[in-house]
């Protein structure tokens, strides 16, 4: 257990950060460009980082696989990201937003970390708006903000539905800044394919150029992972195509513990499956929960009728229909978190209320008359009219509809074919965030000395469910307000080092070893694609690995897992070569890792008996079908070791959570 | 949902690297869903040529809802297709009908190297972005309160608008001399409406307009095509507005 040292400060929780910043080491200014440091990855978490840390003066470098640093999947976030500024005087403060994520993870994130995040979470907003940012004004000039699952305030700052848009841009145009001044290189179309560790510490990276094939290494005092999450497991998801788990994944491989794998957010409202050819899915933002109610029909034949075509959503009466949320979560309705408003859209469509014709009946329906209507109302009264026609109201509340979301409607419209203005959206969950990672202590360093991950590709700061919309606002204050500092005190040590050769043995081992790999998948003359593996190992994650869980589905899906590897070594084919712009080689090499991952987060799920967020065990749930934790036995971090691609050999280590500064209970949004 | 299937015949640039010569291939795909969106159809397509151990088509994509602005295409002579409003990932094949053929080639501009068959170089818009598209500010513990300054709704609203731009190249791809100005005019005129970025507006216009000027981009002629093309719905207001900024600059500048 001694891996595991978490390094939380000493003295009260709201003093801790403060504390630690005032006692860590600088690295002055005339030293810093002698220091080089490397990003992974180029979202909010990586962008942030890169750019902030060019700014201080280190020598920095910064990689993404995609073709401009701008197009990284923060891109895709809509919704907003949450701070506790209180500017709506709603009894928001730094407490209450560390308490709701405390909760809304249910009680299973480090005290420390989300306390530290919710203290930084106003400078966020203020940096942002200083670079630029367009978030949304009301007419007074001010900030607006929206509400989001898990919280009674509104605490939610939002750019329409383009907030991760906006944010990101923000990140990327102070990145550009550092590139323009040369303080940062950046490498596009540039892979990572290896760490290379020297005596124990993060020294370098093994990169691909995707254009030209050529492998480069890179050297570096210390390496930043800011990756993004692993929902692509699941080949169905609201990731990017390319988002991937391979740069965190090779660090795992190096001797960094892997933590929590199996807690995984499945986000309940996305755009249902509609066939086989389908590749990845798309989430309607949470944000629709602040104007749309969710529902099905109350009778079983109703459903059936719909399903069929024979009967239309708009048709069903008000008492036939189904609130379901607003029935079992009073007090939060449809705004309740994320993994309680996906179980509970589950157990209805198990029930067989499920409106879509697909294989399986899934999905519900997101309805916005009532709020179009009460929005129109409002619009009228503003523009003198007190005593608007029905017709006007609803012309009026459309208009207030796309303001605030109509990139969403356009893009639920052009995948459907239907507009949402006048029937309800069809929505379902979706794999769309991974709250496990990389393990790392509080000064976000994993186990392996100079290597530090941030964002999504870490574990630390949303327990087993995040809260929406604070996605962005971790991103973002590891990468401004958390990673500069604490890299500074690491590399208070690395001053002296000088700079790091690249034709050290351990460099060309590792390049040697990046080499054989891609050799051998070239020249495997297998018969199938990689997305013939791909989507198998999907389904066996969505099936025996996804919003339910059970003893004896994951032990299929383990021993599954195991033989779909074999197979896939044995058979898949990749054509090209190494020396050109190859996208099937790129793809296989990420999953063959998303491979071995599956089956650590099948090994996980199995080992944590009992229910907590986004991880549910059908065995661990009270008579009402919530979670049931227990905390006896696993209030702890269970972070795994690497012991080769068989994932069943990893070894546990755990890290202890101690909840000082919260009562910790069951949590209730009823 | 009531899906269709249709059989499609396709005409796809095909072109090993930037220096080889490439051409138009011919290709036939059946039972392509009309619930698939393009870029699905040419998974499926690739799937096809992997299985007859032929090379699959290279094409740049990501996020596939819209919104990274990594995937291009010219559809039918139509950058983003025959659809309005949507970028290529977000085109779906109930847009077509059995038995048509459809042609797919690169974005073509001369500021825009091919890579590999349909995928493209558009650093070129990285290296403006890095000359001026940014606020001069350092990360900070201490800088103003987010609401220190009000923001007129209209002001915010209009550099939301501009900020919208995806940076995908649809814009220099349609344009007849391969401008770029609605994407630079969309940068200046993001930070022109803010007061963060009146500071250094002028600087900033004459920066960027230098770099698109030395990466090869042509000239506005106000044909208009850009604004059309445009995913995001750009108006070419911001064109304008950038004239004006950099008359402005080029003027007042000593």
């Amino acid at each position: 257990m001694s891996k595991l040292n978490s390094r939380i400060p000493e003295g009260p929780i709201a003093e801790k950060w403060t504390n630690h910043k005032n006692h860590m080491k600088l690295v002055a200014p005339n030293n810093r460009p002698k220091i080089d440091v490397i990003v992974v990855g180029t979202g909010l978490a990586g962008a942030s980082a890169a750019a902030s840390l060019g700014e201080m003066g280190y020598n920095v470098k910064a990689f993404c696989f995609q073709d401009s640093p701008r197009r990284a999947h923060s891109i895709a976030a809509q919704g907003g990201i949450n701070a506790a500024k209180n500017y709506q005087n709603d009894g928001d403060s730094v407490y209450r937003l560390f308490y709701d994520t405390i909760k809304g993870g249910d009680y299973r994130a480090r005290e420390a970390n989300v306390h530290r995040l919710a203290e930084v979470s106003g400078n966020i907003i203020d940096q942002c708006v200083a670079q630029g940012v367009p978030f949304a004004r009301e007419y007074g000039g001010l900030l607006d903000n929206r509400s989001f699952g898990g919280t009674q305030v509104q605490r939610t700052f939002y750019a329409a539905g383009q907030t991760g848009q906006q944010l990101l841009l923000g990140a990327y145009s102070a990145l550009s800044r550092q590139i323009g001044l040369g303080r940062v290189k950046m490498y596009h179309r540039h892979e990572m394919m290896d760490l290379v560790k020297i005596d124990g510490k993060a020294r370098g990276i093994i990169a691909r150029n995707l254009v030209t094939g050529e492998l480069e290494r890179h050297s570096a005092h210390a390496v930043v992972i800011a990756s993004g999450g692993y929902g692509n497991v699941y080949f169905l998801s609201t990731n990017a195509m390319g988002s991937n788990v391979s740069a965190a994944w090779k660090v795992h491989k190096r001797g960094a513990l892997f933590a929590n794998p199996c807690y995984v957010q499945i986000h309940p409202t996305c755009v249902p499956v509609h066939g086989t050819n389908q590749s990845k899915l798309t989430l309607m933002s949470e944000s629709l929960r602040n104007s749309g109610r969710i529902w099905v029909p109350k009778k079983k034949e109703d459903a059936e009728a719909i399903r069929a075509g024979k009967l239309k959503p708009t048709q069903i009466a008000e008492e036939d229909r189904d609130y379901y949320l607003e029935r079992r979560y009073p007090a939060f309705g449809n705004l309740v978190p994320r993994d309680v408003a996906s179980r509970a859209a589950k157990e209805r469509c198990d029930e067989g209320h499920g409106i879509e014709a697909n294989d399986t009946n899934e999905g519900v329906y997101l309805d916005f008359a009532s709020e179009i209507k009460s929005k129109g109302k409002q619009a009228a009264y503003a523009l003198g009219d007190h005593n608007p026609t029905e017709e006007r109201m609803i012309e009026l509340g459309k208009k207030w509809i796309e303001e605030k979301y109509g990139n969403l409607f356009q893009m639920y419209q052009k995948i459907t074919d239907e507009n949402p203005y006048e029937t309800p959206m069809k929505i379902y969950p979706a794999v769309h965030y991974t709250m496990g990672g990389v393990w790392v202590d509080y000064n976000l360093q994993s186990t392996i000395e100079g290597c530090f991950v941030t964002g999504e590709a870490n574990f630390s700061d949303h327990g087993a469910n995040r809260l929406g919309a604070s996605a962005l606002m971790q991103g973002l204050a590891d990468g401004y307000f958390v990673l500069p500092y604490t890299i500074s005190d690491y590399l208070a040590n690395e001053i002296r080092t000088g700079k790091i050769a690249t034709d050290s043995p351990e460099f060309e081992a590792a390049e040697n070893e990046v080499k054989e790999s891609i050799d051998r998948f070239l020249n495997n003359n297998g018969s199938k694609s990689v997305d013939h593996f791909h989507k198998r190992l999907g389904l066996i994650m969505w099936n025996k690995v996804g919003m339910a869980r059970n003893e004896q589905g994951l032990k299929q899906a383990i021993e599954e897992i195991g033989l779909l590897r074999e197979e896939f070594y044995k058979d898949v084919f990749v054509p090209g070569s190494a020396d050109e712009m190859n996208p099937e080689l790129e793809k296989v090499m990420r999953v063959a890792d998303l491979i071995e991952l599956g089956q650590l987060m099948a090994v996980d799920a199995l080992h944590r008996e009992e229910s907590c967020g986004g991880h549910f065990r059908e065995e661990h749930q009270d008579s009402e079908g919530e979670t049931l934790r227990d905390d006896e036995k696993f209030k702890y971090v269970g972070a795994w070791e690497y012991n080769g691609s068989d994932s069943k050999q990893s070894t546990l280590h755990k890290e202890d959570l101690n909840y000082e500064f919260i009562k910790i209970a069951a949590r209730n949004y009823k | 949902m009531a899906s269709k299937f249709i059989n499609i015949t396709l005409k796809i640039w095909r072109q090993k690297n930037s220096k080889a010569k490439g051409a138009l291939e011919t290709y036939t795909l059946n039972d392509v869903s009309t619930d698939s969106s393009f870029l699905e159809m040419l998974d499926q397509l690739n799937e096809q040529l992997i299985n007859e151990k032929q090379s699959p088509i290279a094409f740049d994509h990501d996020c596939r809802e819209g919104i990274c602005g990594m995937c291009s295409l010219y559809i039918n002579g139509r950058a983003h297709g025959p659809d309005s409003g949507i970028t290529t990932c977000q085109l779906h094949m109930r847009m077509f009908k059995d038995g048509d053929t459809i042609y797919v080639e690169p974005w073509r501009s001369r500021a825009f190297p091919i890579i590999k068959d349909l995928m493209v170089d558009r650093s070129a818009f990285d290296r403006i972005q890095q000359a001026g598209g940014f606020v001069s500010v350092n990360t900070s513990g201490r800088t103003m309160d987010a609401n220190a300054i009000p923001i007129p709704k209209a002001d915010a609203d209009k550099a939301f608008e501009a900020a919208a731009c995806i940076g995908c190249g649809a814009c220099v791809a349609s344009c007849k001399n391969g401008s770029a100005m609605l994407f630079v005019g969309a940068k200046v005129s993001q930070y022109a409406l803010l007061p963060q970025g009146k500071v250094e507006a002028t600087d900033r216009v004459l920066n960027m307009v230098r770099q698109m000027d030395e990466e090869g981009f042509g000239n506005c002629t106000n044909t208009g095509a850009c604004e059309i093309e445009c995913p995001k719905g750009i108006s070419i207001e911001n064109i304008a507005r950038m004239n004006r900024e950099f008359l402005k600059g080029a003027l007042t500048k000593s």
